[in-house]
This record gives structure tokens, C-alpha cells and sequence, in this order.
């Protein structure tokens, strides 16, 4: 075991899966010599050499494309885009190809591609370097949608999602990257190395997909939430001296819905969190979902935390960021009493 | 003295409806009079391959000049028997279509030496990225006939389990890979397929189809970019055939410089060819296929042709249109030149011709009695509709287990 942060432990999966499969291949920008604008990738070029680590032009529209086309030629791509904001010139290869060549081929041909991309805000990215665009790709069928909110996690996920015969697309919280962050940015940065979940095994080892963890368990209410705003929620329940359950999600497609329920059903409250925004985000599915199979359980309505429906705005970061002030006034309202 | 306000340029086709039909910006050099440059020569040091026209058959039939592939006879034969079933299969399935027992047709009337002359001329390991006039692609690859029909009529036996629109066929055997029904998406993939041959260390090559029209997509930049960088060993094919659905080749840039010419600009090797001279193709093909296998890299190759029929059986050209523009079209049409050359060769005769034609039109017929045993639109087997939920993921996940429930229970 061995500390590391959320970089090291993604470089960990990346050189763990080079080293085991010869047809792991990994691409994006600046990903190769240089090693990733984040880091992500650092050394890997010079350990595999740049047949297996490839720099590619600016153009996310060719790299998905690309790791498409070495996908069905039975390579297994890793592509970084470099920020979540900039996927949207590869969203017809993703939406309208990579999600569907296994169905329309009825399984003859498959791509098993992993797209990873940084997302989320908290690091002054302004509109273009902040999105949280998950919901976007949780909406189209044939994509499974990973999140990551720690060290373990996402090195044991995203070995796990390049093992995967079917395309993944892995959003890194990138505000994550170097320790756990819990909403306050006047406060001193914790490192993970102070963290339970910065601890890594630094072998290989799987996390699977489709499996909440419940990262504290409680009775009072379940916040279910992913990404950056785990930490903000357990600080804000904290705050609250609430015996609130957090759940993370971990992988939004596919979806833990026996454990987000159960936790519902037992508490009968709960509060849906996430950064992105809030019109149509991926926290309606989550509600959908808790007030189809737990609506007799209920005890209040339930609360919806998110990101306003406006861009990221460089100025106003934290007057945007759902931070622990908007997540207790929403367990505030859903612990008053019926 | 006050310029001119500036006006947007805007493209006209040289005839419409009612007028007469006029070829005159169409480019032409005469047969044998191309140079052939070394398999290994640089892009950068044959450009005058990309504005001049690749043609060995002349007028009169006769192959002329140093891109005559030299071809076996029979192997012209060959070639002459899949553009003709090609041609018949397609009619017989256009009246089909209007019969009503299939819903959707794409003919390749007139463009027919693209697919097959280019198929011949790779080897059966080469991976083929198709568009969707591409069907010569699996009449050479020996796809079966009933094959193609029965994804047509999305029957018990379609190879797409029911989930794509008629003639987005693909061949795992045969190394042709699905159409998308997108356009140009397969551009790049192929670039990314080749990628990986070369990655891997083998010889196979990767080739794609595109319309001049969709060349206009970012997916076509992106596949040249890719290629140019990387030295992909894959062909690239652009298939001028002047026509996107009713939209004229100049609002794809065509008028300005040749869509060939893509390729110098992005250092890659661009030639334009008679796209309806089999010999031609065959051999420009052949040397690009040559150049990908021995690392001189990618090529662009333009298929000067005539989109002879409507673009599908939604469309009706004669809206758009000189009505009987195909017929004064300068390159001909493909099957009726290999005929006259063979003939001319003394290989072939009017007898053989009609003898032959009437052998595929009793194939096509016989293959459409029996995929029809397979069930059609409207009688006869129909696939289950549970596949619907199938393919999605490797796995079906719980959700869509649900919902196979929820939909089998609506339909009790």
C-alpha cells in the first residue's frame, strides 16, 4: 500500500493495465511526452514508448473516432479528453457510434473503449474548464458513466472500466485530484495522504462498477450523491449533527438502485447532490428513481442540491459551486417534521 | 469609382429541371495520358495527381497508357459479373421497395465500378469502412444475396436482429464493418482501424467511403488529419458522384479546388480517377493499396462518377435536376464500358452478356424466394422483439431486464 493522490492512483491503473494487456493503448493530448496536462499520464510514454502512449492532434471529434476504429480492430484505447467542456466535438462519435455499434452490428463488432475526462469546478476553470456534463451521457443508451470520488476508488474503477467490453466514459473530478475537498476553498487543502482513501494498493485490483458505497452510514437521512460533492456533503451533514447516510455513487450507469433504496427506505428521507446543474441534471433520475421504489417510505419531500442553470462563471466560482451552506438548507428542509 | 458591395458566392449546378444537361466543369484528362508515379514517390511530389484524371479505357474501349493493370481476362470477368449483379440486385430491390415489401432502397446505378473494382483490387484481410451506396463492397466479398435481403426485409434471419434501417449491412467475416447511417463517422474509424493494424505490425490496410457531400463533415477532416499524422496505412475514398441528395457538389467545395486536392493540403497523397473505368479504379486503388503496405502512407482517392439514380427511393431527382443529365454524362457508365472492352479484348460478346444477365436475374429471384421464407414486413416469421433490449451492453443490465418485462406484458 502507498499513499497517493487521485493522479497517481489513475497513473497506477493506466501502468497497471499497459503492463498487463498488450492491447491497452492510451491517447488524447498532450498525454504522451508531456504526461498529461493533470499528470495523468507522466512516464507512461517513456516505460511503453509512443506505439502504446500516443500524443494526437486538438481535434476530440478524431481521437474518439480513432480509438473507436483501434477498438474494433481489438485494441483496448484509453482516451483522455482533456476537459469534460471540450467533448462536446466528439459527442456525435460517442453518442451516435461508440454507444452503438455493438447494437446495430447486433454484437458482431464491439469498441471497448474507456474515455476519461477532468470535469467539475473549484479551480477557477471559468465556464469552459468546469462543467460537470455527466447527464449528458447518462442519457445515451449503450454508455456506462463512472465517477470517482477518491484515490481507491478511482484507480479500482478505472482498471475496471478498461477491462470493460463495453465503452465507458470516467469523469474525474479534478477539484478531487489532490485531496479531498469539503467546499470551503478558504480553508487549507488537505492532502489524500491524510485521507483513509488515499491509502492505495499499488497492484492491481478491481472496483467494481455499478456498486454505491456508502461512504458513512447513518439514520437520520441519505444523501446520495458522487463526485466532488461527497466531502461537502458529510461536512455539511457534520455541520448539522445529523446521522446523515452518504452514499457515492461511484458509477451512475450502471446504477445502484438496491443500495440507494435501501438506505431510503430505512431513513425516509433524502437529499440528492451533485455539481452539475440542476434543469434536467442527472439528480432527477435519482429522485425519479427514489420516488417510484420508496415513495410509502418517505417522510418529507425530497431535496435536490445542484449547481444553478447558468454556465460556470470564473468570478462568481463559489457563489455557483452547491457548496455546504445550499446542502444544509437542503437537510435542514428535509428533516422538518411533517 | 465605388467597389462593388461583396455578395455571397452561391453554387448553381450547370442544369436544372428543364434545361439542358452540361458537363463542361467537369475536368477531364484523356485515357493513358496520366503519369504513374512510384508506389514510393512523396505526396508533396505528385500533387498533379489530384487535379488531373486518372483514365485507361478510351472512347473505344481500349485500355491505354501506364495504369493499365494488365488484369487476367478473367478477372475482368469477375469484375464485370459483380457490377452486373450489383446492378440487377438493386433494381429487383427498388421494385421491391415499391411494392411495398420493403420500406427504404439505396441503388448505386451508374457507381458500381467504385465498389467492386476497389474491392478487387485489395486483399480479403484489408478492413472495408463503408457508406451506404457501397453495396458492390459485399457482392465482391461474396456476402450471400439472401444475406442482404434479409436485413432489407429486417426478417428473422437479418444479420441486424431488426435494429437498422434497409442497406446498413456489415460482414464480420467479410471485413466490412457496419454503416452508421451518419454520415462520414466511418471516416476516421477506419483511420483509427488502420492505427492499430500499424500498431500491431501488420500488413492489413484500412479503406473508407464517403459522398463528395459529406466530405463537408469534421469526421472527413478529422480522418485526413489522422492519416497525415500518423501515416496510417489506410485509402480514403471520396466518391464524386456530383450529387447529395438534392445539394450540388459545389456546396461541398468542389468547385473551387478538386476533393483530391484535400489530400496534398493535409500532406497526403490525392488522385482523382474515372470512377467509372474499372481498369482505372482497379489500378489506382492497387497503387494506393501498395503505397499503405509499404509505409508511403495513406491516400485520398477521388472517384469521378454520376449518382445515376435518385439517392434513395425517398427521393425524386427530377425536382432537382436535368432529367436525362445521366446520359450525357462524360465518363459513361461502368458496366457497359468493361462490357465494350472485353468485347474488344474478344473476351466477352452481346451473347455472353445477355446470358449472364439472365443466370443473376435468376439468382436474385431465387434468392428473394427464399429470404422471404424468412418472413417480410407484413407476412411470415417476424423477429422476437426482445432482441430489441439485446446488444445494448455485453450484459443486460437490470433496468433494461425490467423493462423487456414491462413491454413483453403490453403486448399479452
Amino acid at each position: 500500500m502507498a499513499n497517493m493522490n487521485m493522479i497517481q492512483a489513475l497513473n497506477s491503473a493506466m501502468d497497471i493495465m499497459l503492463g498487463r494487456d498488450p492491447s491497452v493503448v492510451l491517447m488524447g493530448e498532450d498525454i504522451g511526452y508531456f504526461g498529461g496536462v493533470f499528470r495523468a499520464t507522466e512516464g507512461l510514454q517513456r516505460k511503453y514508448g509512443e506505439q502504446r502512449v500516443l500524443d494526437t492532434p486538438i481535434a476530440e471529434g478524431g481521437i474518439v473516432a480513432a480509438a473507436i476504429g483501434m477498438g474494433v480492430n481489438g485494441l483496448r484505447p484509453v482516451a483522455e479528453i482533456q476537459f469534460a467542456d471540450y467533448i462536446y466535438p466528439g459527442f456525435d462519435q460517442i453518442a451516435s457510434e461508440l454507444a452503438r455499434i455493438r447494437y446495430r452490428s447486433a454484437g458482431e463488432f464491439h469498441a471497448p473503449v474507456t474515455i476519461r475526462t477532468p470535469c467539475g469546478g473549484g479551480i477557477r476553470g471559468g465556464q469552459t474548464h468546469s462543467q460537470s456534463p455527466e447527464g449528458i451521457f447518462t442519457h445515451v443508451s449503450g454508455l456506462k458513466v463512472v465517477m470517482p470520488s477518491n484515490p481507491y476508488d478511482a484507480k479500482g474503477l478505472l482498471i475496471t472500466s478498461i477491462e470493460d467490453d463495453d465503452p465507458v466514459i470516467f469523469f474525474e473530478p479534478k477539484r478531487l485530484y489532490n485531496g479531498p475537498f469539503d467546499g470551503d476553498p478558504n480553508k487549507p487543502a488537505v492532502p489524500w495522504s491524510a485521507h483513509p482513501k488515499g491509502l492505495v494498493n499499488e497492484g492491481y485490483y478491481t472496483v467494481p462498477l455499478g456498486k454505491a458505497d456508502i461512504v458513512r452510514s447513518g439514520t437520520d437521512v441519505t444523501v446520495v450523491t458522487y463526485g466532488t460533492m461527497v466531502f461537502v456533503a458529510l461536512a455539511a451533514a457534520a455541520a448539522l449533527g445529523l446521522d446523515a447516510e452518504i452514499i457515492d455513487l461511484r458509477s451512475l450507469v450502471p446504477l445502484d438502485v438496491d443500495t440507494l433504496c435501501s438506505s431510503v427506505r430505512k431513513t425516509g428521507r433524502c437529499v440528492v447532490a451533485h455539481e452539475a446543474t440542476r434543469f434536467s441534471g442527472f439528480g432527477a433520475e435519482i429522485l425519479s428513481v427514489v420516488q417510484e421504489e420508496c415513495f410509502w417510505d418517505l417522510e418529507a419531500p425530497i431535496q435536490r442540491v445542484a449547481g444553478w442553470d447558468t454556465p460556470y462563471p470564473h468570478a462568481f466560482e463559489w457563489e455557483y459551486f452547491p457548496g455546504q451552506q445550499r446542502v444544509r438548507t437542503a437537510l435542514t428542509a428535509v428533516m422538518e417534521p411533517a | 469609382m465605388t467597389n462593388p458591395p461583396s455578395r455571397l458566392h452561391l453554387p448553381h449546378p450547370p442544369a436544372r429541371p428543364g434545361e439542358a444537361p452540361d458537363f463542361s466543369y467537369v475536368h477531364l484528362s484523356a485515357a493513358g495520358t496520366v503519369t504513374r508515379p512510384d508506389v514510393n514517390a512523396r505526396a508533396r511530389d505528385i500533387e498533379f495527381l489530384s487535379t488531373e484524371l486518372v483514365r485507361v479505357l478510351d472512347d473505344e474501349g481500349v485500355a491505354r497508357g501506364p495504369w493499365n493493370p494488365h488484369l487476367d481476362p478473367a478477372e475482368l470477368q469477375v469484375g464485370l459479373r459483380h457490377m452486373l449483379l450489383t446492378r440487377i440486385f438493386d433494381e429487383r430491390m427498388q421494385r421491391t421497395q415499391r411494392a411495398g415489401k420493403i420500406s427504404f432502397y439505396i441503388r448505386s446505378l451508374g457507381e458500381e465500378a467504385v465498389s467492386v473494382a476497389q474491392c478487387m483490387a485489395l486483399r480479403p484481410g484489408d478492413m472495408l469502412f463503408p457508406s451506404y451506396r457501397n453495396q458492390g463492397l459485399h457482392i465482391a466479398r461474396g456476402t450471400p444475396l439472401v444475406d442482404l435481403m434479409n436485413q432489407l426485409l429486417s426478417n428473422t434471419q437479418d444479420m441486424c436482429k431488426g435494429r437498422q434501417l434497409p442497406v446498413m449491412y456489415h460482414s464480420k467475416a467479410g471485413n466490412i464493418f457496419s454503416i452508421s447511417g451518419n454520415l462520414a463517422t466511418q471516416f476516421p474509424q477506419a483511420v483509427g482501424w488502420a492505427m492499430a493494424a500499424a500498431i500491431k505490425g501488420e500488413d492489413h490496410l484500412a479503406a473508407s467511403w464517403i459522398g463528395e457531400g459529406s466530405s463537408a463533415e469534421a469526421d472527413f477532416h478529422h480522418a485526413l488529419l489522422f492519416a497525415s499524422v500518423y501515416q496510417a496505412p489506410v485509402i480514403l475514398n471520396v466518391v464524386n458522384n456530383q450529387w447529395a441528395i438534392s445539394t450540388f457538389q459545389g456546396y461541398a467545395g468542389g468547385e473551387q479546388r478538386s476533393f483530391a486536392a484535400r489530400g496534398p493540403g493535409y500532406g497526403i497523397a490525392g488522385i482523382r480517377v474515372d470512377g467509372n473505368d474499372f481498369l482505372a479504379v482497379h489500378a489506382v486503388t492497387h497503387w494506393a493499396a501498395e503505397r499503405a503496405r509499404t509505409g508511403a502512407g495513406p491516400t485520398l482517392i477521388e472517384l469521378v462518377t454520376y449518382r445515376a439514380a435518385a439517392h434513395s427511393t425517398s427521393d425524386d431527382p427530377a425536382r432537382y435536376r436535368a432529367k436525362d443529365d445521366h446520359e450525357h454524362w462524360p465518363l459513361g457508365d461502368p458496366v457497359l464500358r468493361l462490357k465494350q472492352h472485353l468485347i474488344a479484348l474478344g473476351e466477352w460478346s452481346e451473347v455472353r452478356h445477355a446470358e449472364l444477365a439472365a443466370e443473376l436475374d435468376t439468382l436474385v429471384a431465387a434468392s428473394w424466394r427464399e429470404a422471404v421464407t424468412h418472413g417480410t414486413m407484413t407476412e411470415g416469421p417476424r423477429l422476437n422483439a426482445d432482441l430489441m433490449f439485446e446488444d445494448v451492453f455485453k450484459e443486460m443490465p437490470a433496468n433494461l431486464q425490467r423493462q423487456r418485462a414491462l413491454m413483453r406484458a403490453e403486448r399479452r
